[in-house]
């Protein structure tokens, strides 16, 4: 039907080859450095050449033309035909390790190989490695070889239909049986339903269910128990068992969430997971030694929603800056040729901060992994101390990296225009994946209301004169300022002037919590009526901490591994993300510091000078996040820049444009237009 | 297997009776006020009525199931039943009128008919609309009219794939034939194809283009063109006419946005939209007296964007609230029962700042109506001098209303936690449609740049004195009087500060300006590099006329006409809207007026103490709003409240569900299981 043929161009467009040509420093080694190594970039390459090469044309769309269901079982497909490719890949270039099988059902690159996502990431991520976290040795050895191997597939099912931050409020129940040495599991009414496990809908034959526990109608808290869901033969589900797809979502369209309603189902009291409590065959209950060590599974789900949201992010800034050197629009003199977008200061504005967003975040996961490593090491060895400050600085790099994130994520599709809206460029499903994070594993606002009464805490042991751990340290050295020194343009500057505002947020969170309280307030109702002077306190606290970590990775012992003119880059980007910060947050520093006329019109200077200087280097440096085009699955962004072409190549594809006319014509519209109503 | 009976209670949901027995005012009222009138509610009720009393929300809910082809199929199938029942309302109703049909087609009404988008929608919006204010009489009776009366269907054909904003860089060329007396219409380029009218794809047989008119190789510029693309019997493309869909997008699926490219199509000379500019058979050519007119269509679709925008703010913020009361979460004092989380201040602080913002938008958009009917007026008595001001004001309002309700849905979106997420809540579908207005008829940076260059103009005019229209007379004010005197905190002051920080940013820009301007750049690199100071100068002044028109419509002479009660919850709305944007806005603020710490302090206690006020009257206003379950078409907002049924029973209804085991499990998934990989 067309008549342009051999749309796509097999060569680079020549804006974009001008970029890379212009770059003023060496693509190769920001890449090595970004992927932490250059023996780790060339394996990465390995792999994505074995498993991307035989994809076929239209692979990252066809999807989107198909019903909710058609999308479900193409990718069930899909994942039973990669993870044999995966297992013989890890096999030859990695035997042993867990980097590409089944890392590649989760990693970066499985959003190339399954781009409406899959149904089996939560049986990878969470239900394996919650029975090697809290099964005894005789579970892990039952199932845990199983599941790794996928010959049974589980997920995870705690979230309720009405139930899901609180999670003592949980309704399901698990009754011990000591006559049949059994555990009864029930949901006992429509609100108790699980709802929202990965795979649970069609795909899993097993769940592990959080449930509270009852021992002679005694509660003992929320335990977690491996119930078989499925028949492992027939697949129908098992007596008890009501089981479903929950419905379509913003984006996972193929993740396969469902719903599980238990109606008296009988496990064996060996199903409960038992590493830590523990219930006995005479019905004894033996609580968890150390209740805390949960936390830390919590700790690192949360550092790998951070790495994944900045990858996400990154991946949004890599195709809209793409786009912005190919896209020309809108002459800056008039009766010159259109300019690239690029040279627009305002679109320079939306990309570039998003850029070093991304790499802060980076950066940020990167020292908290370090962290987590130690942590862990400790507390094998039966010391926690560290674990509090962990547990907050995974919650506010989680609640900020999401919500700057996703804010970026969606700032970058606008900056494509019309054509971001298209599913073709995969921003919008970038987004629906970034943002669901926003709400798991801890919804933003609880987990920024922990960390304010973390900090009320924290601050009530400063004015008692204790001594506070690292994270708080910035407290005291802010509180003996009777005011804030005159500002200089220096990075060290930035970083006090906003430790400084958070020190002051927390104060005047603190003493409104505890006049409340005075007043006659519980301590409960009084945090609540707090809520966002606390909620603001713990953002900035947050901002604090990522801009100190992204300095002292740029400016610290690590500059030295990098060439002066990677450094020169990386300072360019610092530079951006500090001076955004504090123009982000002018309402509460202003509030607590004194900046002149002047000091202002600096900082916009700054901020002006270090989009122009980072100008050049744009392109390069998305090109140094080495994100496959698979991977990044978009018509607007890929490396070629041939991005009029693609779009109209996706066009093509659409089912609708088999046929030029529709059955609706002859059905309703020809009859409607004839009509003489 | 999952049972077929309804899961639905009958029953309004208690917790959300409570609210509405609670309210300290009569929602009718509201209902009224916002509709315009009691004879305005009566009548919008009754066509509500009848043209959704055999509808089915259940099959709305389950088009989420559908294919990209079905999902059009459907869209074109509701919309030719909404032209039906308005035709046969006009018949009943009101004979020989347009009260019904076709004025009544592009309106809210029609909304809960196609959720998936109209694809006739901008063949009222837009087409009927440039044809009625471009065409001769004799061309509106010729084809007009038909398009008018749905006897041919068209769309409006301006965006080419590589060409949005900057209407001089169009492509498309209409070149004059004076041996045939026929425009010769070509895209020379893939680039030049059109991209994205609504309807083009498969539900259209005729098209207005926008087109670069040559005479004898001169360009005079772009013009209308209305054009064939589709035979009128078959729907066969016409020769030379290359047409489809452009897929998949990320909302407005049902509205089948086309591609379009012609390849020596030929129409008449006549056939050249004359009312203005024309060209005579001998090829001499006629400018428009004013040409600012073709821009005139675009100044109406910003009016209408900022008032559907706000309408899509009221119908998240109406689910979100619901959602909210019924929903309960995280016991405020422990052991206590968990709260309904409209209970926590934080979700308060999510939700009622966007009813408030809808309700200002809703009044600064009556405003903006006003002033286009009133330059209409003038515009046919020969008068221009308003336009100027209308068009800036339209984009002014048409960026912030469409930034605000998109950032707006999303964080009511958000606010519903994980059920948010779901297709089913409708929250992602509304906020796809919302976000999109911040990308067509106008981008919204560019729009911000134009009100920058219109605030320049103002200001330097202001400087020699020349009167100013109304709604930058602030701008003179502020030159007589620099300083701003003390902040009282009242919404009068409040209104003036936002004015004065408006000012002053435009005062900061127009310095910057000059200064590169004096260094030696041309005015426009200037500009460019101005770019950001402009945006910001431009979004206050968007902002200043918000404030200032919410408070009059609040506290003016209308206030009379209103109950005691209603007045009291409008003032509480207009000080959440006034308090909350002036604190979003203090690091403008703080730049030029002097607020103390105390200033600051009260300002967050009023924050508080005003969500306070709003919580017993939150379900009543939005209830006020007056949407149906079938406008709202959502599983968390109905009027009934039974949030955690109707999202059970919408899944219970996925075509995945009606079979316990998915197609692929014996083909892929059992074999893979059993693989040992």
């Amino acid at each position: 039907m067309s008549h342009i043929k051999n749309l796509i161009p097999s060569t680079v467009n020549p804006d974009l080859q001008k970029e890379r040509a212009a770059a003023e420093f060496h693509v190769e080694e920001f890449s090595a450095w970004w992927h932490g190594g250059q023996d780790k970039l060339k394996k990465k390459r390995e792999i994505e050449k074995a498993i991307f090469s035989d994809l076929e044309d239209g692979y990252g769309l066809n999807h989107e033309y198909m019903s909710h269901e058609e999308v479900y079982n193409s990718t069930v497909k899909k994942v039973a035909e990669a993870a044999v490719k995966l297992k013989a890949l890890q096999n030859k270039l990695n035997p042993g390790g867990t980097d590409i099988w089944p890392g590649g059902l989760f990693n970066a690159q499985s959003f190339g190989l399954f781009p409406a996502n899959h149904p089996i990431a939560t049986h990878i991520t969470m239900f394996v490695d919650v029975i090697k976290g809290q099964g005894t040795a005789e579970q892990v050895e039952k199932w845990g070889k199983a599941a790794e191997n996928c010959n049974i597939i589980g997920t995870y099912a705690q979230t309720e239909l009405a139930h899901g931050t609180n999670v003592r409020g949980l309704a399901t129940r698990a009754d011990f049986d000591p006559k049949t040495d059994e555990f009864v599991l029930n949901t006992p009414n429509l609100e108790a339903y699980k709802w929202w496990p990965g795979g649970l809908g069609h795909t899993a034959n097993h769940a592990m269910v959080v449930a509270q526990l009852y021992i002679a109608d005694v509660h003992h808290g929320v335990q977690m128990f491996i119930v078989p869901l499925r028949d492992s033969e027939t697949h129908m589900p098992l007596p008890g068992v009501d089981i479903g797809e929950i419905g379509k979502k913003l984006g996972m369209a193929s993740v396969n969430q469902g719903f599980l309603g238990l109606n008296h189902v009988r496990i064996p009291r060996t199903n409960m997971l038992m590493k830590f409590a523990k219930v006995e065959r005479d019905g004894t209950f033996k609580a968890s030694p150390a209740s805390r060590i949960n936390y830390l599974t919590m700790v690192y789900t949360r550092c790998l929603i951070v790495s994944q949201n900045s990858t996400l992010l990154l991946a949004a800034a890599t195709i809209a800056t793409r786009y912005s050197a190919v896209r020309r629009q809108s002459p800056i003199e008039p009766n010159q040729p259109e300019p690239q977008i690029i040279d627009h200061v305002t679109q320079r504005l939306k990309l570039f901060p998003e850029i070093a967003t991304g790499i802060a975040y980076h950066l940020a996961t990167e020292y908290m992994w370090e962290m987590y490593a130690q942590t862990v090491q400790e507390a094998n060895n039966g010391k926690f101390e560290r674990l509090p400050d962990m547990h907050i600085l995974s919650c506010a790099l989680k609640v900020l990296c999401t919500t700057d994130g996703c804010a970026g994520i969606e700032k970058l599709r606008l900056s494509t225009g019309g054509h971001g809206y298209l599913i073709a460029a995969n921003l919008s499903n970038i987004y629906g994946n970034a943002v669901a994070a926003y709400t798991y594993e801890g919804e933003n606002t609880v987990l920024l209301l922990q960390i304010g009464r973390a900090l009320v805490k924290a601050w009530a042991s400063f004015v008692d004169k204790k001594p506070l751990s690292a994270s708080y340290s910035y407290f005291a050295s802010s509180m003996q300022l009777k005011e804030f020194p005159k500002w200089d343009d220096s990075w060290q500057c930035i970083i006090k002037a906003l430790q400084y505002t958070a020190a002051h947020k927390t104060r005047i969170a603190f003493e409104n919590l505890a006049n409340r309280m005075a007043s006659g307030q519980s301590q409960g109702v009084a945090a609540n009526n707090t809520g966002i002077e606390l909620t603001r306190a713990a953002e900035l606290h947050g901002r604090q901490f990522v801009c100190q970590t992204f300095l002292e990775q740029i400016t610290g012992a690590k500059a030295q591994k990098r060439s002066p003119a990677l450094n020169k880059i990386l300072e360019n980007v610092l530079e951006l993300f500090l001076v955004q910060t504090v123009l982000n947050n002018l309402n509460d520093i202003l509030r607590f510091i004194k900046l002149s006329d002047a000091d202002l019109r600096s900082l916009q200077k700054r901020l002006e000078d270090s989009l122009a200087q980072f100008r050049p280097n744009a392109v390069a440096i998305c090109d140094g996040f080495e994100f496959h085009d698979r991977v990044l699955n978009s018509v607007l962004g890929s490396y070629d820049g041939n991005v009029y072409p693609r779009l109209f190549d996706s066009a093509k594809r659409s089912t609708m444009n088999q046929k030029p006319v529709q059955t609706s014509f002859e059905t309703y519209l020809k009859p409607l237009m004839k009509a003489k109503l | 297997m999952a049972s077929s009976t309804s899961v639905i209670p009958t029953t309004v949901n208690p917790d959300l009776q409570k609210e509405r027995d609670a309210a300290s005012f009569n929602s009718e009222e509201f209902a009224a006020w916002w509709a315009g009138g009691e004879e305005v509610l009566k009548f919008n009720r009754g066509v509500r009525e009848y043209m959704e009393k055999d509808v089915d929300l259940s099959e709305m809910l389950q088009l989420q199931n559908k294919t990209h082809e079905e999902i059009i199929e459907f869209s074109t199938r509701g919309a030719i039943e909404g032209a039906k029942k308005l035709r046969r309302l006009q018949e009943e109703r009101n004979p020989g009128g347009d009260v019904y049909w076709p004025n009544l087609y592009d309106a809210q009404v029609m909304w809960g008919l196609v959720p998936g988008g109209n694809p006739f929608g901008v063949m009222y919006v837009m087409l009927v609309k440039a044809l009625q204010a471009q065409c001769t009489p004799e061309q509106y009776e010729e084809f007009g009219k038909r398009v008018e009366l749905f006897e041919i269907c068209g769309t409006y054909a301006q965006t080419e794939l590589g060409h949005g904003t900057y209407l001089r860089g169009l492509e498309t060329r209409a070149d004059f034939d004076r041996k045939t007396d026929q425009f010769v219409l070509n895209t020379p380029n893939i680039s030049s194809y059109k991209w994205w009218p609504g309807g083009l794809g498969h539900s259209s047989n005729h098209c207005l283009v926008m087109a670069q008119l040559y005479i004898d190789g001169d360009c005079k510029g772009p013009h209308m063109f209305f054009i064939q693309v589709r035979d009128e019997d078959t729907h066969e493309p016409l020769p030379g006419v290359h047409i489809g869909d452009i897929g998949k997008k990320m909302g407005f699926i049902g509205v089948n946005n086309g591609f379009l490219g012609l390849k020596n199509v030929r129409i008449p000379r006549t056939r050249m939209l004359m009312r203005h500019a024309q060209v005579k058979a001998d090829g001499s050519y006629v400018s428009s007296p004013t040409n600012v007119l073709t821009y005139f269509a675009m100044v109406r679709t910003r009016c209408v964007i900022a008032k559907n925008n706000a309408v899509m703010l009221a119908s998240a913020a109406t689910i979100a609230t619901r959602y909210s009361a019924v929903r309960r979460q995280s016991p405020i004092n422990p052991n206590e029962r968990e709260p309904q989380i409209m209970d926590h201040v934080t979700q308060q602080m999510k939700l009622f700042p966007e009813i408030a913002t809808s309700v200002a938008y809703r009044k600064a958009g009556d405003y903006l109506w006003n002033l286009y009917d009133v330059t209409i007026e003038d515009i046919e008595n020969g008068k221009y001098e308003r336009l100027p001001e209308l068009h800036s004001l339209s984009c002014a309002l048409k960026v912030t209303c469409s930034m605000d309700s998109a950032s707006g849905v999303e964080k009511l979106r958000l606010a519903c936690g994980g059920h948010g997420f779901l297709t089913s809540s409708n929250m992602s579908s509304i906020y796809v449609s919302a976000t999109a207005a911040c990308t067509y008829e106008g981008e919204n940076t560019v729009l911000l740049l134009q009100i920058g260059r219109f605030l320049m103009k103002t200001w330097r005019a202001a400087l020699t004195g020349a009167p100013l229209p109304p709604t930058v007379r602030y701008l003179a004010e502020v030159q007589k009087n620099p300083e701003f005197g003390t902040w009282t905190g009242s919404w009068e002051n409040m209104v003036k500060a936002m004015q004065y920080a408006a000012a002053n940013r435009t005062q900061l820009a127009f310095r910057s300006l000059s200064k590169r301007m004096s260094r030696g750049e041309t005015e426009a690199n200037a500009a460019n590099h101005t770019g950001i100071e402009f945006t910001q100068a431009a979004e206050l002044h968007g902002r200043a006329f918000v404030f200032s028109a919410f408070y009059e419509a609040v506290t003016g002479p209308q206030s009379k006409t209103r109950s005691a009660n209603f007045n009291r919850v409008l003032e509480n709305l207009l000080e959440l809207y006034l308090v909350k944007e002036t604190l979003n806005q203090m690091g403008h603020l703080l730049r030029f007026i002097n607020l103390t710490d105390t200033d600051l302090s009260g300002l967050q206690d009023r924050l508080e103490t005003v969500l306070t006020k709003l919580r017993p009257d939150a379900v009543a206003i939005v209830d006020g709003f007056d949407f149906s379950d079938l406008q709202l078409n959502s599983t968390l907002g109905s009027y009934d409240g039974n949030a955690y049924e109707r999202i059970f029973d919408a899944a219970l209804k996925n075509p995945m569900n009606q079979k316990a085991v998915p197609k692929y499990f014996h083909e892929i998934l059992r074999p893979f299981m059993k693989s040992n990989i």
